[in-house]
């Protein structure tokens, strides 16, 4: 008798689980690990493991002995914060720090809010975020590790982008090369190396209707069109688009962050709302913010007004025009 | 009630911060040390005593429209005696106090036990509630500053343990709301256990 649901209609029948889904979302990911384990290496692959390790454990212990609920480590959700939150980090953080990261991230995040489908904030950042309030000497300290390609160099320090033209303004910045940029970045957290990686991610998430678009686009779209517009009226005191979009953790954040389904609105164009809040938050705290990077800050506050946004943006209800 | 249980019962029944969740202002922003956090506690239980006293002494000619202005001129008389004292012995804690010593007039601990207490109780009990409470206020604040002192500067009572910062989260704004929280928490769970 066990096996008979009762439950209202309509009765659809779909292979769609959110085991199925976040595995996707790996699968998605993978392009940005391979490329930053290529070029930061050992340090990275360290980093990337006990992230991953520590959330899925952390999940398991929490879900099994605290709370005493069927255990949900088998859907690969904390997989992909174990993943995300380890993008978010230079890849010489280290371990412990990577450790209390997933402690917060899983514990504090998502737990203490009843697991997922629960937490108001998307727990990768809330760990990302701690760690940088708490450990601001390890989280920007971008010192390039050896990687596996990329030459002989000992090791390269050097800020990055962001931070550049936060320090020194527009000037700072001119002998970048965009295609750089595009490929494998300059310098930053793994999850900022290569833009390319995390649009071939993005690209696939479309493909398989993992996500929709519009929040990821919208974001992109505003932060274009705010830097644009700045950029137009002062070019020797803004940075250009293009920089804005390709540099820090705008893509990581837009495509795999904001668009986590428990944390973003429902509606589209609700969506389009949530998209650009962090557009504009992010561009706010690049050019007249302390920090040189804000789109995980963007991402949290627009979490916590995703509650409003809901109640003005009601869900198309299934079965209406 | 017994006079004990008047004492006793503002550590765990009516714990102002854990179970209340009174006077969350200075919780939250004065408890970055255990000591300082003991200090606003010691400072709000002084005010609060007094103006226990005094107010269940005078409730019989206040009339009943002006009540409140009336408790509050009482104790901010008290804040202002407190403000001048801590001034000239421990200039220290009073510097790193700074606004929370005046803002003891608004605390809603002391106008609440004033409103809800003092007015229709003997002095006497009225006195043994405030110290009740006090107490209650004082060790809660010193377990959350040292709970933040400890994840935070690595260190209790100033005592340092470790080399070099603690996660530096726990001494800013998020941390004060993240310890409060668990030690709520925790506080429950331990009361409940004590109720079965």
């Amino acid at each position: 008798m066990d096996k008979l649901l009762v439950s209202p209609s309509p009765h659809l029948h779909t292979k769609t689980s959110t085991k199925s889904l976040m595995r996707d979302v790996v699968i998605a990911l993978l392009p940005a690990v391979v490329v930053s384990v290529l070029f930061y290496g050992w340090s990275e692959l360290l980093v990337l493991g006990v992230s991953v390790a520590s959330c899925v454990l952390l999940e398991y212990l929490i879900t099994r002995y605290m709370l005493k609920k069927p255990c949900t480590v088998g859907d690969y959700s904390a997989v992909v914060t174990g993943i995300l939150l380890a993008l978010n980090l230079p890849a010489t953080t280290p371990w412990w720090v990577v450790f209390i990261g997933a402690v917060v991230a899983i514990g504090v995040a998502k737990m203490t809010f009843g697991g997922l489908g629960q937490n108001l904030f998307n727990p990768a950042i809330v760990g990302r975020v701690f760690l940088l309030i708490s450990f601001p000497t390890y989280m920007t300290d971008w010192t390039r590790p050896q990687g596996f390609v990329g030459g002989g160099l000992d090791a390269l320090s050097g800020a990055t982008p962001l931070g550049l033209a936060k320090e020194g303004g527009v000037a700072a910045i001119e002998s970048l090369d965009y295609m750089d940029m595009l490929f494998y970045n300059i310098g930053g957290s793994a999850g900022e190396l290569s833009a390319l990686a995390l649009i071939a991610g993005f690209i696939y998430l479309l493909a398989r209707r993992v996500i929709r678009p519009y929040i990821t686009l919208s974001i992109l779209a505003t932060v274009a069109i705010f830097s644009g517009i700045f950029w137009a009226i002062n070019p020797a005191e803004y940075t250009d688009p293009a920089f804005n979009l390709l540099t820090g953790g705008l893509l990581l954040g837009s495509i795999f962050m904001a668009t986590d389904y428990v944390t973003s609105p429902m509606s589209n164009w609700g969506g389009v709302i949530f998209g650009v809040g962090i557009g504009i938050i992010t561009m706010l705290i690049r050019y007249f913010g302390a920090y040189p990077e804000g789109v995980s800050f963007a991402i949290l506050i627009m979490n916590s007004v995703v509650p409003l946004i809901n109640k003005v943006c009601h869900a198309k209800k299934y079965g209406r025009a | 009630m017994g006079k004990f249980q008047l004492i006793t019962k503002g550590l765990i029944k009516e714990n102002p911060t854990f179970v209340l969740l009174l006077g969350m202002c200075p919780t939250l922003a004065t408890t970055t040390s255990a000591i300082n956090g003991m200090s606003m506690g010691l400072a709000t239980m002084f005010v609060l005593i007094l103006s226990n006293i005094v107010i269940s002494a005078i409730a019989a000619y206040i009339p009943d429209k002006v009540r409140i202005p009336a408790y509050i001129v009482v104790i901010a008389t008290f804040v202002t005696l407190l403000q001048f004292i801590m001034q000239a012995y421990v200039p220290d804690i009073y510097e790193t106090l700074g606004l929370f010593i005046p803002l003891i007039v608004v605390n809603c601990i002391v106008l609440g036990r004033a409103e809800a207490f003092a007015n229709k109780n003997s002095i006497v009990d009225s006195a043994l509630d405030g110290i009740g409470i006090g107490l209650g206020f004082t060790c809660s604040l010193t377990v959350l500053g040292l709970v933040r002192e400890i994840l935070g500067s690595g260190s209790a009572f100033g005592f340092k343990f470790i080399a070099g910062d603690g996660i530096l989260a726990f001494v800013l704004a998020p941390g004060a709301f993240l310890a409060l929280g668990y030690l709520i928490v925790i506080f429950r769970k331990l009361t409940s256990k004590k109720a079965e």
